[in-house]
């Protein structure tokens, strides 16, 4: 399972020409995209629809007019948050599996909370209050798998997949029963949503899943806290010979990672719905994974990728209804391209080892030096 | 390579190389080589890191196909394409790197490596567990979790897959350089009963004494190229010294150094046997069992400042044990650490890391290193979030390449640049790499876990030294080691570990070797009867 050495090889290994690697990722990415596009035509011409009409209306609704690309925009932010944060720990080789439980109950408590915050305190500081409840939820959501493997190095896989399930049969409870609102079946309407950016229905938590991402980014990529959470992702016995403190960064991985799942849900709750509904579950934290893993764990190569689910997934509603498939017909498409994506990236790779020396360098002797032996 | 003498002259070769040439890009690994090897005899392919003698092993066990040339196995030209192909005619190789799962014990590590078909028969596997251990002569508990074996033992497993199957050649490569003098012998001797079986052995090594000492013939390798051959009625004949001379012109034909004359001329005397003063101290110093492993029991040792103290002893009585419990990795169940008479027992690593102790693990690989980053990034790795590789927290590239420079030039390893991946340096250059690491930034003690195993001898000479240096300017060193001679030229004080324990320290002087020598059998006796 400690495969996060692609994300390193990329990010870590001594710098290529930058300019070719983003070239041959782009050109990675639309092949693959084509390949997809390619094998759901042919699964749309079987079905009796015209994969042309299907492709113009979700190119059309996803980003042709300004109605969906408005709403492509918004998809993306929670997703990009929760992608971030799962690389995050999927960086440090954790396994946090547990993202749909870290988003659903910070989501309700956000909901059920929110209107007695936003009485109280009125404005952007309530705001933020609720930001901050978010990402406490989420994180706090973590901390028990978190604890239970920095101290007995009980396997994370389990531990937060267990809290998954507890995660959502808790905010599920909570929503039903003391959060419950006056149509039984969701939470009272939050009076006051995220601001519009520039009047329009782009809300800030775009603007703050981006900036957060940044910050993530240069986090990861320039201070020795990134540093260290690549050690222990690529080595964790060499982690401890080197003196970085595991347990500790564990904790802290893994508490960042859940906040980052949090803050997610906040956006989503205070951007979108103004409410939260019992059963609701979009089920990002799953539909996330390959995508984090797509972007080889590189935080910032998650931004094109989140784009492009947020695309496909709005596209997608409106080209299935308009062709008269289910909606489940946009998750074929994105399983797909996902397939196609990953059996690329391994033809991909095939081909540049082979053209790779396999000894990077001449194993010249160290005799070569001068002095001998007798 | 004409059959020199008389022993052998009937028989027809098992293995052929004409003219083999193989080349990756940019190094030419194999250049017009050509090597026979026979029945009933050692082949010994003598030669440094990066020889070629590797590179032609996995051509004939068909890991690499060779860009010209011949092989020939009993007679017949053969194309071996696959690792398959290779089985199929009955060559069976023994790698350096292991190919254990640690997860599984021995006994279905061996199961895994050597069954057929889909059933696995413990009982007939445990059976052969058994014959092998005695063959072998060592004791190697079969339900053992591989993990928890030392280095050493896991090699003697491997060792034993390889004996497992039957094979008409047997290739080892650098089977010794991780067993101790006890292990080595009891090879020979099984090399000894393969060979009245008919088997033809290849044995890689790069110690002239051993492939003297076991081989039938001896093929020279340099630089990829075949340099010099001895035949059965040189190396029966000539003496050891001579034959050791003549090695050596082959090799460096345009000069002549004793290969410890170096080290000599600042040998123990040079560096101060101030154990009046005791720089670090363990008292009574025991860890908790752990399956598989040794763990320690009421060890006490003391090392004075600008000292080398040797820890000598059979592979796997606790040494490695004995090093993280100094530097910090493992904790302790009793007793007391002491730095300068300063309680460490409960520090970390990092906090005695700052107190300026260091560890040259044996582990290069598993520990020692995060291959996929630079090299420069792994020489800073210890002082991570520290300046002036780190201002408040963030990474300062220049500063870090600065560093690694300086370090690369004064510890001469070989990379086209800072920047280039650890993981794909030799093996000799990744350990200038992690001494550069660990001997820069103020050591005050310095432990090294088998600091020249497996590396060729101009690099062991070079690191002797350095560990010579480091002591003569006063730094507390610690050399675990399982080659005697090598603790005998660096310290002036031996300890013998034995099951955990100290057995007895030495000081090094006349009859020091017979005295370590005993000790260590002697562990290795009451080994054996428990």
């Amino acid at each position: 399972m400690r495969s996060t050495k692609h994300g390193l090889d990329a990010v870590l290994r001594a710098r290529r020409p930058r300019l070719a690697a983003v070239f041959g990722h782009a050109l990675w990415a639309v092949s693959s995209l084509l390949l997809a596009v390619v094998a759901s035509g042919v699964l749309l011409f079987a079905l009796g629809r015209s994969p042309l009409a299907f492709y113009t209306d979700l190119v059309a609704a996803g980003i042709g007019q300004s109605f969906g690309l408005v709403d492509s925009v918004i998809r993306m932010g929670p997703l990009l948050l929760i992608a971030a944060g799962l690389a995050v720990a999927f960086r440090a080789g954790l396994w946090n599996l547990g993202a749909d439980g870290q988003f659903l109950l910070a989501a309700a408590i956000v909901a059920g909370v929110a209107p007695s915050v936003q009485r109280a305190i009125p404005g952007l500081a309530s705001i933020a209050i609720l930001f901050l409840v978010g990402v406490a939820v989420g994180g706090a959501w973590s901390v028990l798998p978190a604890f239970l493997k920095s101290s007995y190095g009980m396997n994370e896989v389990i531990t937060s997949l267990m809290m998954n399930f507890i995660g959502l049969g808790v905010a599920n409870l909570l929503v039903k029963g003391p959060f419950v609102g006056p149509l039984l079946v969701q939470t009272n309407d939050i009076p006051e949503l995220l601001p519009g950016i520039l009047e329009s229905r782009v809300h800030v938590g775009v603007i703050v899943a981006i900036a957060a991402v940044l910050v993530l980014h240069l986090l990861m990529s320039r201070t020795a806290f990134g540093v260290g959470l690549d050690v222990l992702g690529s080595n964790p016995r060499a982690a401890v010979h080197l003196g970085v403190d595991v347990a500790k960064l564990t904790m802290i991985a893994f508490v960042t990672s859940g906040g980052l799942v949090g803050l997610a849900a906040a956006i989503e709750i205070l951007g979108v719905w103004g409410y939260m509904r019992a059963d609701w579950n979009p089920g990002y934290g799953l539909l996330v994974i390959p995508l984090v893993f797509l972007a080889r764990l590189n935080i910032l190569a998650i931004v094109p990728f989140a784009a492009l689910f947020g695309v496909i997934s709005v596209g997608g509603q409106f080209a299935t209804r308009r062709a008269g498939l289910p909606n489940d017909f946009s998750l074929v498409l994105v399983g797909l391209m996902l397939l196609a994506m990953l059996s690329t990236q391994v033809v991909a790779k095939k081909v540049s080892t082979a053209s790779r020396p396999r000894f990077a360098l001449p194993k010249r002797s160290f005799a070569a030096t001068g002095e001998t032996d007798a | 390579m004409a059959r020199s003498d008389g022993s052998t002259e009937a028989q027809p070769a098992s293995v052929e190389f004409i003219r083999i040439r193989k080349t990756f890009p940019g190094v030419v690994a194999n250049d017009d080589v050509s090597i026979v090897a026979y029945p009933s005899e050692v082949l010994c392919l003598l030669g440094e890191n990066g020889a070629g003698k590797s590179t032609l092993m996995s051509i004939l066990s068909g890991f690499y196909t060779p860009d010209a040339g011949v092989i020939r196995v009993n007679g017949a030209d053969v194309i071996i394409d696959s690792p398959k192909r290779a089985r199929d005619l009955g060559i069976g190789m023994v790698h350096q790197h292991l190919s254990i799962v640690p997860t599984l014990t021995v006994l279905e590590n061996l199961m895994v490596a050597t069954g057929k078909g889909f059933r696995l028969d413990v009982v007939a596997a445990q059976h052969r567990l058994k014959q092998l251990e005695q063959t072998l002569g060592i004791d190697i508990a079969g339900d053992a979790r591989a993990e928890t074996l030392s280095l050493g033992e896991l090699q003697q497993i491997e060792i034993m897959k390889a004996l497992w199957r039957e094979s008409r050649v047997l290739i080892l490569d650098e089977p010794t350089s991780m067993l101790t003098e006890r292990g080595i012998e009891e090879l020979k001797s099984v090399l000894i009963q393969l060979k009245s079986s008919g088997l033809s052995i290849i044995f890689i090594t790069h110690k002239l004494h051993e492939a003297l000492a076991i081989g039938d013939r001896v093929a020279v390798l340099k630089h990829g190229r075949v340099v010099g051959a001895l035949g059965p009625r040189e190396l029966r004949d000539v003496p050891q010294r001579e034959l050791e001379r003549i090695v050596m012109r082959m090799m460096f034909p345009d000069q002549s150094v004793d290969p410890f004359a170096m080290v000599r001329q600042n040998g123990p005397g040079a560096a101060g046997d101030a154990t009046g003063d005791a720089f670090l101290q363990l008292r009574d110093a025991s860890t908790s069992p752990t399956r598989g492993g040794c763990h320690l029991k009421d060890v006490s040792i003391t090392v004075g400042a600008s000292e080398v103290l040797g820890i000598a002893g059979i592979d796997g009585n606790g040494q490695r044990e004995l090093a993280e419990v100094i530097c910090g990795q493992r904790a302790t169940t009793s007793g007391q650490v002491l730095l300068e008479g300063r309680d460490i027992t409960r520090l970390r690593v990092p906090e005695r890391q700052r107190l300026g102790v260091r560890y040259v693990t044996d582990d290069r690989l598993g520990e020692g290193i995060i291959r996929p980053f630079g090299i420069g990034m792994n020489l800073v790795l210890k002082r991570l979030g520290m300046p002036p590789f780190w201002r408040h927290l963030i990474t300062d590239e220049a500063a870090i390449d600065m560093a690694a420079n300086r370090l690369i030039r004064e510890f001469d390893v070989r990379t086209p640049s800072a920047r280039t991946r650890v993981g794909v340096l030799s093996g000799g250059n990744l350990q200038k790499v992690i001494l550069a690491r660990e001997l820069s930034f103020e050591p005050r003690l310095i432990v090294y876990n088998k600091p020249t195993h497996g590396l060729d001898v101009m690099t062991s000479i070079a690191i002797r030294n350095r560990i010579l240096q480091q002591a003569a300017a006063g730094t507390a060193s610690i050399v675990i080691s399982t080659d005697t001679a090598e603790l005998l030229q660096l310290c002036s004080r031996v300890a013998v570990m034995r099951r955990g324990t100290i057995a007895d320290v030495v000081d090094v002087g006349p009859n020091a070797e017979e005295r370590i020598t005993e000790l260590i059998l002697e562990a290795g006796r009451s080994r054996a009867i428990n």
